[in-house]
């Protein structure tokens, strides 16, 4: 069974890569390389798998899964600007894909398999794009 | 790991098959079988599937949006569906049919470096068709 709890937070960011120039980086990564940043209202869908505990009828404890979320995810970027303030975007690429794995590496440790796994990252960038990550394999 | 990008068209479209008697018609698509056509506001999302490259990215978002836009929207936007879409001239251009043939408008002109995974189409805020491509 699947179960999936929403976030969100509110961040900026700037897309471009040092080692190229200002020019170079717009033709790579358009608006989104202006060097002062800008700003989403990022939407986080994160979907655990498993089977449903005999006793407590639950696949993962909602409020636990919260308080997993909010420690790794939304205190540490929410209204934060992501490359000046949330390793590792200060050396990586802020891409919608790229925080999403970042969101995966944060949750996987938290989420203690085998019985239950965490299954999906999606990250909504805006509300027409989004990015699902599920892991290395994928 | 999957991108998607939302897209919106609007369109106009009467469902009617020469297949089937007029009485036929009427009863199999209802109000869709209106003689006039009638339009909808459509969302479009593609779904493109690959690893990310070095510049932290599945796909250049600008090389979708260009190929969506010159592809799939100039042919499709503020049009007829049964009239000025060749693609679906010998298809009644039902949802599931548009779908396809938004995947064939696709996959012409595809030479991005992920391959084309979905096509999601909205009708209305009520129905909703995907068709998982190969």
């Amino acid at each position: 069974m699947l179960l999936t709890r929403k976030a969100e937070f509110s961040a900026s960011h700037v897309c471009a890569d040092p080692a190229l120039n200002e020019a170079e980086n717009h033709a790579r990564y358009g608006a989104n390389a202006n060097p002062h940043g800008h700003g989403h209202n990022y939407v986080l869908e994160v979907t655990i798998a498993g089977d449903p505990d005999p006793v407590t009828g639950m696949v993962f404890d909602l409020r636990e899964l919260k308080e997993i979320m909010n420690a790794e995810v939304v205190d540490p970027m929410d209204h934060r600007f992501l490359n000046r303030e949330v390793p590792p975007f200060d050396c990586v690429v802020p891409t919608a894909e790229n925080i999403a794995v970042e969101i995966w590496k944060r949750l996987e440790r938290r989420i203690p398999g085998p019985s239950t796994r965490l299954k999906n990252v999606r990250l909504y960038e805006t509300a027409d794009l989004y990015v699902d990550y599920g892991g290395e394999d994928s | 790991m999957l991108l998607t990008r939302r897209y919106r068209f609007a369109a106009s479209h009467r469902l009617n098959t020469e297949a089937l008697s007029p009485e036929e018609n009427t009863r199999l698509y209802g109000k869709c079988n209106n003689p006039y056509g009638h339009g909808h506001d459509y969302v479009l999302d593609v779904t493109v599937e690959g690893r990310m490259h070095r510049d932290g990215q599945v796909v250049d978002r600008q090389a979708l949006d260009t190929l969506v836009s010159e592809q799939v929207l100039a042919r499709i936007d503020h049009r007829n569906l049964n009239c000025d879409v060749p693609e679906l001239a010998e298809r009644v251009p039902t949802t599931e049919n548009l779908a396809s043939a938004i995947e064939d408008m696709l996959k012409r002109r595809w030479k991005l470096p992920a391959r084309l995974a979905k096509v999601r189409i909205s009708e209305t805020a009520k129905n909703t068709f995907e068709l998982e491509t190969k």
